[in-house]
C-alpha cells in the first residue's frame, strides 16, 4: 500500500442490501428460504404471471421499522415505485422499490471507535432471481443458453444507504460489521454475507485533504466478505490516485471486485445515468405505519451493540477495542453477570478478550467464572494454570476450585521458585550475560525453563520479576 | 331469451334445468357466432360440466347462488383456470392461467356458467375491437358496424343473446362505450369496489371490471356478486359493494341531476345529443331537478389519459418478453429474443401505446408529461367534487356517435381516441359511471346515456339508470 495518507483522503459510502428474515416474500405468500431446488419457492406473482397482484408483507414492514429505529432513522410515510428495466431474472421487468419516499429517512450509526456515520435512508424493495449463463464466457451476451432460478425473486430487501463518511478500508469494514451486528440483534437478518443475506456495494473516491469537493466516485460490486471490502477499497483508492497522479481523468464507473486477482475491473460507465422510468406502483397503496405501531416496535427493540459496549466499559473499565471484541462475541452478558457475582473486573475482561473464543464459552456459569477470576487475581493460580482451569470450565463446567485441586494446582511457594531461578542462572551463564545486557529475546528462554522445571506451576509474571531482581545494579545503568 | 334474474329463479325452483338453459344459449351461439365473432373461445365442455354441477346441486336441494345456471361470457383479459386467456394478443397465445380471477371465482360461486372468453381490442387498447389479433367482433345490430371496444365481444355477446350477462373491463370507457354501441347496459363501478386480481393489467390505476346486461337490474345483481373487498388486491376498498338492487325502484323524485355542458357540444353528433336532452327532460318530468353543469377539467381528460394509461401499460406489458410464458421467437441472444418476441407478438396499437408511455416516463420528460397528467387527474377530481356538491348524479352521452363502420377510424388513431371523450374522465377520477340504452340515433343504431356518480355513489347512479330504462318501456 503506497498511498500517502497525509496527502490523500479516501472517501467511502456504502450501500448495503440485506435480505429480511421474513417467512414469506415481500409481496406474496411464496416462502422466503435460501437454497432449495431451483424454481420451487415460487407462485404466480413470483413469476410475474398476468393478472397477479402484489400484497405487502406486514412482517417485512415491521422488520424494516426495527432496523430504521435501530439506526436512529425517521420512520416516514412511504410509497412504492416501479423501477423499469429488462433483464430475464426480473420476472415483470420492473422492480418494486421505494424511490423518492423511503420508509426510513435520515439516521446514524456509531462505530465501536465512537465515530458516527450518517445513514441517508433505508428502503424496502424486492430481490431479483438468479441467472446462470451457460457456455461462451459465462456472460449473458455470449452464453449458449441461460437458466433462471426465481426462488430469490421477490425476497424482501432493505437497502441501507450510508453517507460518504467513511475514510478507510478498515473503517468501512467496521461499519459493515457494526451494521451486521445491529441487523442480527433486531432479528432483521441472519447477517450471512456468504449466502447473500448481506450484500455490499461500495462507492469510493479520493481527494486531497482540504479539498471541499468530493472526487468522482466508482461503485464496486461483488464484495462478498469483510476482508474483500477492505482489500477492494485499498485497491480502488490506489488505482484512482495513480490515475490522478498520471494526469488522467477518473470516469464514473461501476466496477467489479475480482477476489482472485485482487483488483477491480470496469463493468460499465455510469457517466450517463440509467433511465429507470420510475413511477408510483399503481398496484399498491401508500404505506403509513401508525405511531402506535412504531412505538410498539421501539419498545420491543433489544439493547443494541453500541449501548452494550458503553455498558460494558462503564461496568468493567474495558477499553473500546476490548468492548468491541467482547460484544461482537456476545460475551458481554456473561461478563456483566460475573461482575454481579463479584468477579475481578480486569481479569474478567482479559479472559473474555483472550481466552474465551470458543462458542461454548457463552454457556459458562457466571458464578464459576467469577470465582476463577478471583483465584487468578489473588495469586492462587499461575496464569498458565488459570488458563487450563478456564478451558476445562468452558468444556465441562464444574467448580474452578475443584478443577484446580484435581490437577494438583497451587501457586508455588516463593522460596521454591527462588531456588529454581538461581539454579537456572548458574546453569546458563552465557544466556544470563545476555539477559543482563538487556537482550529482550532471552527473557522468554528463562521463563520457559522455569515453567518446564515447575511443570507450569510458576506464574510467568512472577518469574520475570525474580529474574529482573537478580540483574546486577551496574548492568541496569 | 330470458333475463339472468328469471333464469336463476327458474333454475332455483326446478322449473328449468341449468343444462337446458345452457343448451339454449349454445344454440344461439352456434347460430350467429360465425358472423358476430364475439368469442375467442367457446368453453362448451367446461360449461356443460358446470351446468351439470348446478343441476346436481338443485337435485340435492341447494344451496344455490343468485346466478344459479345463468350463462355468462367473460372478457379474455380475465384469468380463467385451465382455460386459455389471450387478451386477444398473439404474445399470450398458448398461455393457460393456473388460477381464476376473483370476479370469475365469485360468479362461479354464485352459480353462473361461463360459456366462453370474449374478443377484445388487444390488451384492451382500442374502441372498436378492430385491434384484436384474432379478427374484429361485429355489431349484432348491424354487422357492417363495430361493436365498440375494447370489451366489444362481451357487449356483442349480450346483445346477440349468447349470454344474458357478461363481464368486461373499463380503463377509459371500454365497458360503457361498447354497451352504448350495442344497445345494452354497461357498468364501470367505483375504482376499488371490484377486485382486479386476475384481471390482466392495462392501466392499473384506471382498470375496473364491470358487467354487461340487457337490464339495469341484472347489471346491479352482477355488481353485487362480483364486488366487495378482496384482500388479494391492495387497491380494493374495505367495504361490500353498495346495495344497489334494493333501490332500483326508488325513482328520481327530488334527486339533483346535472347535464355536463362540456359533453353536449362540439364533437357530439346531433342525434346523440338530442336523445340525451330527451333523457334529461324525462328525468325532470319524473321529479328530478335537472340543470346543466360545467365540469371544466374534463376537457383535459383525453390528454391526461393518453399519458397515464400508456405509461402504466408500458410497464405492465414489459413482462411479455418470451422468457417465462406465451410467445417466444428464438434468437441468438436473450436481448434479441426479447426484441423479436415483442415485435412479433404485439400489434400496432399496443406498440404505439408502449412507445407513448415509455416516452412519458422518461427522465427529463416525466414532469412535463406524466407529472402533469397526475395534476390534471387531481383537477378533474376537484371539478367533479365541486359538481357533486350540487348534484347527486350527472348525465352525458356515453359515446359521441352511434356505432361506426369498420375501418372508419383505424387510419387516424386520434379520431379513434376521441370516441372515449365522454367516458375517460370517470376513470381518471376513480368514479362510477354506467351506460344505459336510450333509444336510437338517426341511423337506427342504439344511443347510450351515461349516468355518472361520485365515488361509491352507485345507489344514486343505478336509481337514475333504472328510471331512464323505465321511461322507455
Amino acid at each position: 500500500m503506497s498511498i500517502d495518507l497525509s496527502v490523500w483522503e479516501i472517501v467511502i459510502g456504502l450501500e448495503v442490501h440485506t435480505e429480511l428474515a421474513t417467512r414469506t416474500k415481500l409481496f406474496c405468500s411464496a416462502p422466503n428460504e435460501f437454497g432449495g431446488e431451483p424454481n420451487t419457492n415460487i407462485d404466480p406473482l413470483t413469476l410475474g404471471l398476468p393478472g397477479s397482484l402484489p400484497v405487502l408483507n406486514e412482517q417485512a414492514v415491521e422488520l424494516a421499522i426495527r432496523v430504521g429505529l435501530a439506526l436512529n432513522c425517521t420512520i416516514d410515510r412511504s410509497v412504492f415505485s416501479r423501477k423499469n428495466y429488462f433483464y430475464p431474472d426480473q420476472p415483470t421487468n420492473y422492480q418494486i422499490s421505494q424511490f423518492d419516499l423511503p420508509i426510513n429517512g435520515e439516521g446514524w450509526l456509531e462505530l465501536p471507535s465512537g465515530k458516527v456515520i450518517g445513514i441517508e435512508r433505508a428502503h424496502l424493495e424486492e430481490d431479483t432471481g438468479k441467472s446462470t449463463h451457460v457456455g461462451g464466457g459465462g456472460r449473458i451476451h455470449d452464453a449458449t443458453y441461460s437458466l433462471v432460478d426465481y426462488n430469490r425473486a421477490g425476497v424482501p430487501l432493505l437497502e441501507i444507504v450510508g453517507r460518504p463518511d467513511l475514510r478507510s478500508g478498515d473503517e468501512a469494514r467496521a461499519y459493515v460489521s457494526e451494521l451486521r451486528a445491529i441487523l442480527v440483534a433486531v432479528g432483521a437478518s441472519d447477517g450471512k454475507m456468504e449466502e447473500g443475506s448481506l450484500r455490499v456495494d461500495c462507492n469510493v473516491s479520493v481527494r486531497k485533504h482540504g479539498d471541499a469537493e468530493l472526487g468522482t466516485r466508482c461503485e464496486i460490486k461483488n464484495i462478498n466478505s469483510l476482508r474483500s471490502l477492505g482489500r477492494a477499497v485499498d485497491y480502488e483508492a490506489e488505482r484512482q490516485i495513480d490515475m490522478i497522479l498520471a494526469g488522467e481523468r477518473i470516469e464514473q464507473q461501476t466496477r467489479h471486485w475480482n477476489e482472485d486477482e485482487g483488483r477491480t475491473l470496469k463493468l460499465r460507465s455510469k457517466e450517463q445515468a440509467d433511465d429507470y422510468r420510475y413511477f408510483p406502483e399503481p398496484d399498491l397503496v401508500g404505506l403509513a405505519p401508525s405511531q402506535e405501531w412504531i412505538d410498539r416496535v421501539r419498545e420491543a427493540l433489544p439493547i443494541l451493540p453500541a449501548a452494550r459496549r458503553h455498558r460494558l466499559c462503564e461496568r468493567s473499565g474495558a477499553d473500546t477495542a476490548q468492548a468491541a471484541l467482547i460484544v461482537e462475541r456476545g460475551l458481554d452478558d456473561l461478563c456483566l453477570a460475573a461482575l454481579d457475582c463479584g468477579a475481578d473486573p480486569s481479569r474478567t475482561i482479559t479472559h473474555a478478550e483472550h481466552n474465551l473464543s470458543d462458542p461454548k464459552a457463552l454457556e459458562l456459569d457466571p458464578e464459576m467464572f467469577a470465582k476463577l477470576t478471583k483465584m487468578d487475581a489473588d495469586g492462587d493460580l499461575s496464569s498458565t494454570q488459570t488458563k487450563t482451569v478456564l478451558a476445562e470450565l468452558v468444556q465441562l463446567g464444574g467448580d474452578p476450585g475443584e478443577i484446580a485441586e484435581a490437577h494438583g494446582f497451587k501457586a508455588m511457594d516463593s522460596g521454591e521458585l527462588d531456588a529454581v531461578v538461581d539454579q537456572l542462572i548458574a546453569e546458563n551463564p552465557e544466556q544470563w550475560q545476555r539477559f543482563c545486557e538487556g537482550d529482550p529475546k532471552i527473557s522468554g528462554f528463562f521463563v520457559g525453563k522455569v515453567m518446564k522445571a515447575t511443570q507450569g506451576q510458576a506464574d510467568g509474571k512472577v518469574v520475570a520479576g525474580l529474574l529482573a531482581d537478580r540483574v546486577p545494579n551496574a548492568a541496569k545503568e | 331469451m330470458s333475463s339472468a334474474i328469471d333464469i336463476a329463479a327458474a333454475v332455483q325452483s326446478g322449473e328449468r334445468s341449468a343444462i337446458e338453459v345452457l343448451e339454449e344459449h349454445l344454440g344461439a351461439i352456434s347460430e350467429r357466432e360465425s358472423e358476430v365473432h364475439a368469442f375467442n373461445l367457446v368453453t362448451t365442455d367446461q360449461a356443460i360440466a358446470a351446468a351439470t354441477a348446478v343441476d346436481e346441486l338443485v337435485a340435492k336441494g341447494g344451496p344455490l347462488g343468485p346466478l344459479a345456471g345463468v350463462p355468462v361470457a367473460i372478457k379474455d383479459n380475465l384469468c380463467t383456470r385451465g382455460v386459455a386467456t389471450t387478451c386477444s394478443s398473439k404474445i399470450l397465445e398458448g398461455w393457460v392461467p393456473p388460477y381464476d380471477a376473483t370476479v370469475v371465482t365469485r360468479l362461479a360461486a354464485a352459480g353462473a356458467i361461463m360459456v366462453g372468453k370474449t374478443n377484445m381490442d388487444e390488451f384492451a387498447m382500442g374502441s372498436s375491437t378492430e385491434n384484436s389479433a384474432f379478427g374484429p367482433t361485429r355489431n349484432p345490430h348491424d354487422l357492417s358496424r363495430v361493436p365498440g371496444g375494447s370489451s366489444g365481444g362481451s357487449a356483442a355477446a349480450v346483445a346477440a343473446g349468447f349470454a344474458p350477462i357478461s363481464l368486461g373491463s373499463d380503463t377509459g370507457g371500454s365497458i360503457r362505450q361498447p354497451a352504448a354501441l350495442c344497445g345494452v347496459v354497461g357498468v364501470k363501478p367505483t375504482y376499488g369496489t371490484v377486485s382486479r386480481l386476475g384481471l390482466i393489467a392495462f392501466g392499473s390505476s384506471l382498470d375496473q371490471v364491470g358487467p354487461f346486461a340487457n337490464s339495469v337490474a341484472e347489471a346491479a345483481l352482477v355488481c353485487e356478486v362480483i364486488g366487495g373487498h378482496d384482500p388479494g388486491d391492495s387497491t380494493s376498498l374495505p367495504q361490500a359493494f353498495p346495495a344497489v338492487s334494493e333501490h332500483l325502484s326508488d325513482g328520481v323524485a327530488g334527486m339533483r341531476i346535472g347535464l355536463i355542458t362540456e359533453m353536449m357540444g362540439e364533437g357530439i353528433a346531433p342525434d346523440v345529443a338530442k336523445r340525451i336532452r330527451a333523457a334529461a327532460e324525462w328525468l325532470a318530468a319524473a321529479g328530478a331537478e335537472v340543470e346543466e353543469v360545467s365540469v371544466p377539467a374534463v376537457t383535459f381528460g383525453l390528454s391526461a389519459y393518453y399519458l397515464v394509461a400508456p405509461a402504466e401499460a408500458s410497464s405492465n406489458l414489459s413482462r411479455y418478453d418470451g422468457v417465462r410464458y406465451g410467445l417466444r421467437v428464438d434468437a441468438p441472444t436473450t436481448g434479441e429474443m426479447m426484441e423479436l418476441t415483442r415485435t412479433a407478438g404485439f400489434g400496432d396499437e399496443v406498440k404505439r401505446r408502449i412507445m407513448l408511455g415509455t416516452y412519458a416516463l422518461s427522465a427529463g420528460y416525466y414532469d412535463a408529461f406524466y407529472g402533469t397528467a397526475l395534476k390534471v387527474r387531481t383537477l378533474i377530481r376537484r371539478d367533479f367534487d365541486a359538481a357533486y356538491e350540487r348534484f347527486d348524479a350527472l348525465l352525458s352521452p356515453t359515446s359521441p356517435t352511434t356505432a361506426f363502420s369498420f375501418g372508419d377510424k383505424t387510419a387516424d388513431p386520434m379520431s379513434m381516441y376521441l370516441n372515449d371523450v365522454c367516458t375517460i374522465a370517470t376513470n381518471l377520477a376513480g368514479h362510477p359511471a354506467m351506460s344505459v340504452p336510450y333509444g336510437l340515433g338517426d341511423d337506427g343504431m342504439p344511443v347510450g346515456a351515461q349516468v355518472l356518480a361520485p365515488a361509491l355513489g352507485e345507489v344514486a347512479m343505478f336509481r337514475v339508470a333504472a328510471a331512464l330504462e323505465g321511461s322507455l318501456s
